[in-house]
């Protein structure tokens, strides 16, 4: 527990890296680095040499786009070679702007809201049947809620009585465009949760003591579907994009990375002339 | 004129337009200012977005949509199929990012099997814009034509003067007796970089912008397949059930046989930036002059510009 705060730093280093030369959505990657690093170093029974095993745990990244915390994360627990980084969107590689299988690791692709709550319902149904002890986590974003099939899987996974299933929503407060509130309320989520039959948590996802209190709580009931909700900053990490609307795909300048990665140590603020608001 | 531009001014002035979005606000960002409550935004959701401008065309509205073309036409095809097709009734489908313009997001995002999809529900209509000027010269008429329709858009500016857009006619560019290009989309632009150079290897060159797939122009089709000795369906697409599919049953249908080069995809294309993604996959204009021509020549690819999705 005690060096994850310097693995979330190189993890963030890794996204600020990868979000020039075409870019990536920085913002949401920073908000989930925490939850991310969180769960491969210290929950989830995965690692290089059990990929193949059916009994390990599984991780589930729905929403997508936060990606880059993702390969940053394999890159510090030694899933990927931390040098493939540096080929982030090169024709010659597979480190493009969603997931895909060809990362070892990488459970299944994912970029298409709302179809990874299903996926991992199955894996978990599976594990169920049989007998299995393996958990399975799904990371949400918060704006992929609207979409209607997170709270189908929810339905079934409560007829099912899946507490191997752990939903991890990244509650960032921002889905592309502008505040979650702002558009499609999600807000009382814990009750809204809770009426589909799951326990719930609420918790801070940026404190490493705060989720491992949680997750050290699985399974939270017998029977139930687990939702952690992880209250989060976008762009959490470099103030000068945190919690801002414009800020969800960023393609900065070489000089700009430069300086966020001083920023991210708490050296100095950016000042940001690169593009707002690209959409990918 | 921009495609916002001339939405805004449409529907400005005509109560009956309604512009939605599954929250993709790229091509409209100044609506909402513009439109009140006439500018829904349902969030992140496709299918309610398409089943509600169902109901308020039921009411005598021209929703106008605006999503990924990837989320558009398979996340909500049935809603699509079903509560704008069944009835048939004026939903406006404005498809971003199809074909090879979803670059670096992946699998996905990759539409490229919309066509195939969208053309096969009876009373959906299908277009594709080659760029700016041809997109902006279509939506007018689309919008005001009484049945669903799926546009894919296209943004991109080349050079060229589109003559005015009618349904179900295609865009004679050029006319040959060698080979004649089909194509329709983002590939435009590398077709004219292709006609050129087959051009300078002494080939008499045809190119048909076929941006109105359905319903198609069967007489341009015909034509060439008489006047030509190959045709090449040049699309960012699946060959199944695209504009390869379309030529081959409208030649059946006339019962006329023709040489025709598929030159589209079988598989998922790799994701990269546009150029990259372009140059990988052999759609390059010089690339598809070369296969075409089945050797290589001097001539020099000019530069892809990279997407302009920044507002």
């Amino acid at each position: 527990m005690n060096n994850l705060p310097d693995i979330a730093f190189k993890v963030r280093q890794h996204i600020i890296r990868m979000s020039t030369d075409g870019g990536c959505f920085v913002g949401a990657s920073l908000s989930a680095a925490d939850l991310i690093v969180y769960l491969y170093t210290s929950f989830l029974n995965i690692n290089k040499d059990n990929l193949d095993d059916p009994d390990r745990d599984y991780l589930f990244l729905s929403k997508g786009h936060d990606v880059p915390a993702l390969y940053g994360t394999f890159a510090e627990i030694g899933l990927m070679d931390v040098e493939r980084l540096k080929n982030h969107l090169s024709v010659d590689d597979n480190i493009y702007w969603h997931p895909n299988t060809k990362i070892p690791g990488i459970e299944f692709h994912s970029g298409s809201l709302g179809h990874l709550p299903s996926v991992a319902l199955g894996v978990a149904l599976d594990i169920k049947m049989r007998g299995g002890k393996n958990r399975v986590v799904c990371i949400l974003g918060d704006g992929e809620l609207n979409e209607g099939t997170c709270w189908e899987a929810a339905l079934v996974a409560n007829a099912h009585k899946l507490d191997n299933l752990i939903f991890v929503v990244d509650r960032n407060q921002f889905q592309a465009n502008m505040a979650t509130e702002d558009l499609i309320p999600l807000e009382p989520l814990h009750d809204k949760f809770t009426a589909f039959g799951a326990a719930v948590k609420r918790i801070d996802g940026h404190s490493f003591d705060a989720l491992h209190e949680a997750f050290s709580a699985y399974p939270f009931e017998t029977g139930k579907l687990n939702v952690v909700i992880a209250d989060t900053v976008r762009g959490k990490g470099l103030p000068s994009i945190q919690a801002r609307a414009d800020r969800w795909f960023c393609n900065f300048t070489h000089e700009e990375v430069e300086s966020l990665l001083k920023e991210l140590a708490g050296d100095e603020t950016t000042n940001l002339t690169s593009e707002t608001l690209v959409v990918r | 004129m921009s495609y916002e531009e001339l939405l805004t001014e449409l529907a400005v002035n005509d109560e009956r337009f309604i512009v939605m979005t599954a929250e993709n606000r790229a091509l409209i960002r100044n609506l909402p200012a513009k439109l009140g409550k006439r500018f829904v935004d349902t969030g992140i959701t496709e299918q309610t977005m398409v089943g509600a401008a169902a109901g308020l065309a039921l009411r005598g509205r021209i929703p106008v949509l605006h999503a990924l073309a990837s989320f558009l036409s398979m996340r909500a095809f049935e809603f699509v199929r079903t509560d704008a097709g069944i009835p048939n009734l004026p939903v406006k489908l404005s498809a971003f990012i199809p074909g090879f313009l979803s670059d670096g997001n992946g699998a996905t995002h990759q539409a490229i099997e919309d066509v195939a999809i969208m053309r096969g529900i009876p009373n959906v209509t299908v277009f594709a814009a080659a760029d700016e000027q041809d997109l902006v010269g279509m939506i007018e008429t689309i919008w005001n034509s009484p049945n669903p329709a799926y546009l894919r858009i296209n943004t991109r500016k080349t050079d060229y003067q589109h003559t005015p857009f009618k349904i179900g006619k295609a865009e004679v560019i050029a006319e040959g007796t060698d080979v004649t290009i089909l194509t329709y989309g983002l590939l435009f632009e590398q077709a004219l970089i292709a006609v050129d150079i087959l051009k300078e290897q002494g080939l008499s060159v045809g190119l048909l912008n076929m941006r109105s797939l359905k319903p198609v122009d069967e007489a341009a089709i015909i034509k060439v397949a008489k006047t030509s000795k190959l045709l090449v369906t040049l699309e960012d697409h699946f060959n199944t059930g695209g504009l390869y599919s379309i030529v081959a049953e409208t030649l059946l249908k006339h019962q006329t046989a023709a040489k025709v080069m598929p030159y589209g995809l079988d598989k998922w294309f790799k994701p990269a930036l546009l150029p990259d993604v372009l140059a990988y996959e052999g759609f390059t204009g010089k690339q598809i002059a070369e296969k075409i021509l089945g050797y290589s020549t001097n001539a020099i690819q000019p530069e892809i510009a990279t997407p302009e999705f920044a507002e």
